[in-house]
């Protein structure tokens, strides 16, 4: 019983640093997106 | 689990200790999906113009993961179905590692995210096809064709074969003649692929309930079928060359691959009885597998060294 609580813990772990790690890929993903639609224009604008 | 005995209803399925990464990948069906990003990959460079590196890769993932959601809400409704089939039993919902709500919300939430993050970032008429795929796939597909008809897979192969289309799509904001004729040679030679596995996998859906040719119609009148695809197939894989999709490289290849599926087709149609028959059928099913990665690889090799329609110096070029 002990073992399979260790062993939900690790999974849940396991999970928890995946969806991490894939949120700031996502937030990488967004950023350079958006610098790319913008284009170079983005640098012309009036300040 | 493969005893059809079993009282294995939709409402069995539970997880016990929660799923590791490895099982949600695998309710991805990550090899369905390497098809899908590959094909789509073809559509998108086979396509005119140019479309920014960054942006075609953000389109493929968006189709990587809207892909792994119809897998996932796939395995969700059919876990009763996998259960019961020595192929698939070994899924994560029917080994018990991810339960059924889990996979339904998966799915959801990650087919939601891909079509909303392609339409955001490349273009929403992309967008829209790959929602409308994933929709075909488990609306259509999964919950009415594949237990109503032993027509499931033909009818059901259009989600399979939409992915050149989403990344023509993408690269153009357009549907073009062009991207319909690799949506077709996708269509036509989904049957012969699925019904070929199905020949050696007869009793595992007979026992299952799903409606597949084999268990229908019989062995015979699916082989008779197989042959029938296959000569439709063999000359629309040409097709791309007549309409100016592919050029020396793709004709070449083309023609021996597509002639080399008739005789595979036709091997299988041959051979009814014992072990040949399996091996027919066994041949035919990994051959159709490369035959697709081939026939689309040499379309995108071609379409790699051209930049700009104007095609590069290659070995095979004058």
């Amino acid at each position: 019983m002990h073992d399979a609580e260790q062993e939900r813990k690790r999974r849940q772990r396991m999970r928890s640093l995946a969806i991490a790690w894939i949120l700031a890929a996502l937030v990488v993903l967004f950023f350079i997106v958006t610098i790319v639609r913008l284009g170079g224009h983005v640098a012309d604008r009036p300040l | 689990m493969a005893d059809g005995a079993l009282p294995v209803t939709r409402e069995t399925f539970e997880a016990d200790i929660g799923g590791d990464v490895a099982d949600y990948v695998a309710l991805m069906k990550p090899r369905v999906m390497f098809l899908v990003v590959f094909t789509a990959l073809v559509g998108l460079v086979a396509a005119p113009g140019s479309m920014h590196p960054v942006l075609a890769i953000a389109a493929l993932i968006c189709i990587a993961v809207g892909a792994g959601a119809a897998g996932a809400l796939n395995m969700w409704y059919d876990a009763d179905i996998d259960a019961r089939m020595a192929r698939t039993a070994a899924r994560p919902v029917p080994r018990g590692k991810i339960s059924r709500l889990e996979a339904r919300d998966f799915g959801a939430v990650l087919g939601a995210g891909s079509v909303i993050c392609l339409g955001l970032m490349v273009n929403w008429l992309s967008a829209a096809l790959l929602a409308l795929t994933i929709a075909f796939y488990v609306f259509v597909y999964t919950m009415w064709l594949k237990r109503a008809t032993p027509l499931n897979i033909v009818i059901g192969g259009a989600a399979g074969a939409v992915p050149p289309m989403i990344g023509w799509a993408a690269a153009t904001d357009s549907i073009s003649l062009q991207s319909f004729v690799l949506f077709l040679i996708i269509f036509v030679w989904t049957p012969p692929h699925f019904w070929a596995l199905a020949l050696l996998r007869t009793k595992d859906y007979a026992q299952a309930g799903v409606p597949m040719l084999p268990v229908v119609s019989g062995p015979d009148a699916t082989r008779r079928q197989i042959l029938i695809y296959s000569l439709i197939l063999a000359p629309l894989g040409m097709v791309p060359a007549i309409i100016g999709l592919g050029g020396t490289l793709y004709s070449a290849i083309a023609s021996v691959l597509s002639a080399l599926f008739v005789v595979f087709a036709y091997d299988c149609y041959r051979e009814r009885e014992g072990d040949k028959a399996d091996r027919a059928a066994k041949n035919l099913f990994g051959y159709s597998v490369l035959y697709l990665f081939l026939l689309f690889a040499a379309l995108l090799v071609e379409q790699a060294f051209t930049i700009g329609g104007i095609a590069l110096p290659l070995p095979w070029t004058s």
